[in-house]
C-alpha cells in the first residue's frame, strides 16, 4: 500500500513527466524550450504546466528579454521532492514484478 | 498500470532528462579527422624545423611563423570537420543542432579555450614559447572536462590525459612538441575510434 501512495496522481501523464524531468536537471527552462523536446502544442502544455503550478510543483517566472516577453519554469524544493518520490515508487514498482 | 507502464515511464524520464541537458550528437569520426590534421600539421612543422631551421625555432624566422600558420589550419579544418559532421548526426538523430544543449557546449567548452589561447598568445609575444605545446594541452584539456558536463560523458577522460600530458610537457618542456603530437594527434584517433564505435555506429 505504502509504494502505491507514493505515486503521484498529479504526474500521471507523459507531458508532465516530461515537464518534470526536464526542470530536474536544468536550473529553468523556457516554454519553447519545453515545446520542442515534448512536442507538445501551445494549450496542451499551458495547461500542463498551470496544473504543476497550482500544487505548487513548478514555479513560473515571467520577465522580459529586451522587450520580449519570456515566460520560464523552474522546479520548486516541493516539486523536486515529490517526483523523487515518484521515481522511487516506480523502480520499486518494477523490481516488484 | 503494469510493471510495463511503469518502466516505459522511467525511461522516458530518463531519456528527457539526458536530451534536455547534454547535447550528444557529437561525431567520433571527426575526432578521427582532427587526429589527421594534428599529425600532418606536426609533420610539416618536423620537417621545416629540421630542413629550414638547423632544429632550431627561431621567433622572428620565416619558419616560426609558417608553424603558427599551420597550427591555424590544423584548428580551423578540425572545427570545420566537427561542425559539418556533427550537424550530420543531428539530423539522423533528429536533434537540433543549435539549441539550448548545445549552445551551452560550445559556450563552456570556449571558456577556458579562449582564455588558454589569448593566454599562449601573450606568453609567444614575450617570447617564451617552451611551454606553449604543454599549455596548449592543458587548456583543451581542462576545455574538454568542463564541456563534458553538457555532452558525452566520456569526453572528460579524453580531457584528464590531455592534462596529464600538458603537465609533462610544463616539467619536460623539451619533449613538448612529441607530447603534443601524441596529445593531439593519436589520442584523437584512439578516442574518435572509440567513440565511433561505442555511438556513430547505431
Amino acid at each position: 500500500m505504502s509504494i502505491i501512495n507514493n505515486i503521484n496522481k498529479a504526474f500521471d501523464h507523459r507531458i508532465r513527466l516530461g515537464i518534470m524531468s526536464i526542470l530536474m536537471v536544468n536550473d529553468y527552462a523556457d516554454f519553447n524550450m519545453l515545446k520542442e523536446l515534448l512536442g507538445a502544442t501551445d494549450g496542451n502544455l499551458a495547461s500542463h504546466t498551470k496544473a504543476l503550478e497550482k500544487v505548487a510543483y513548478i514555479k513560473i517566472e515571467k520577465q522580459f528579454i529586451g522587450k520580449k516577453p519570456n515566460t520560464r519554469y523552474a522546479v520548486t524544493p516541493l516539486g523536486k521532492a515529490e517526483f523523487r518520490k515518484h521515481i522511487d515508487a516506480l523502480e520499486k514498482l518494477i523490481q516488484k514484478h | 498500470m503494469d510493471s510495463k507502464d511503469y518502466l516505459k515511464d522511467i525511461s522516458e524520464i530518463k531519456d528527457m532528462m539526458t536530451k534536455s541537458s547534454r547535447f550528444i550528437s557529437l561525431s567520433g569520426f571527426s575526432g578521427i579527422l582532427a587526429g589527421i590534421y594534428a599529425l600532418i600539421g606536426a609533420y610539416i612543422a618536423y620537417y621545416l624545423v629540421t630542413h629550414y631551421s638547423h632544429g632550431v625555432l627561431l621567433l622572428n624566422g620565416w619558419v616560426f611563423k609558417f608553424c603558427l600558420l599551420t597550427l591555424a589550419l590544423v584548428a580551423l579544418f578540425s572545427i570545420i570537420t566537427g561542425i559539418i559532421l556533427t550537424t550530420k548526426k543531428a539530423k539522423q538523430q533528429n536533434a537540433k543542432i543549435w539549441d539550448a544543449t548545445s549552445r551551452r557546449l560550445v559556450f563552456n567548452f570556449l571558456i577556458p579555450l579562449v582564455v588558454g589561447g589569448i593566454y599562449i598568445l601573450i606568453i609567444l609575444s614575450q617570447g617564451k614559447y617552451g611551454q606553449s605545446g604543454g599549455l596548449m594541452l592543458i587548456f583543451y584539456g581542462l576545455a574538454l572536462v568542463n564541456a563534458s558536463k553538457y555532452s558525452i560523458g566520456d569526453i572528460q577522460y579524453l580531457g584528464g590525459i590531455q592534462i596529464i600530458l600538458g603537465l609533462i610537457g610544463a616539467w619536460h618542456p623539451g619533449y613538448g612538441f612529441w607530447l603534443w603530437v601524441l596529445g593531439f594527434g593519436i589520442m584523437h584517433i584512439i578516442y574518435g575510434t572509440w567513440m565511433y564505435f561505442k555511438y556513430d555506429r547505431k
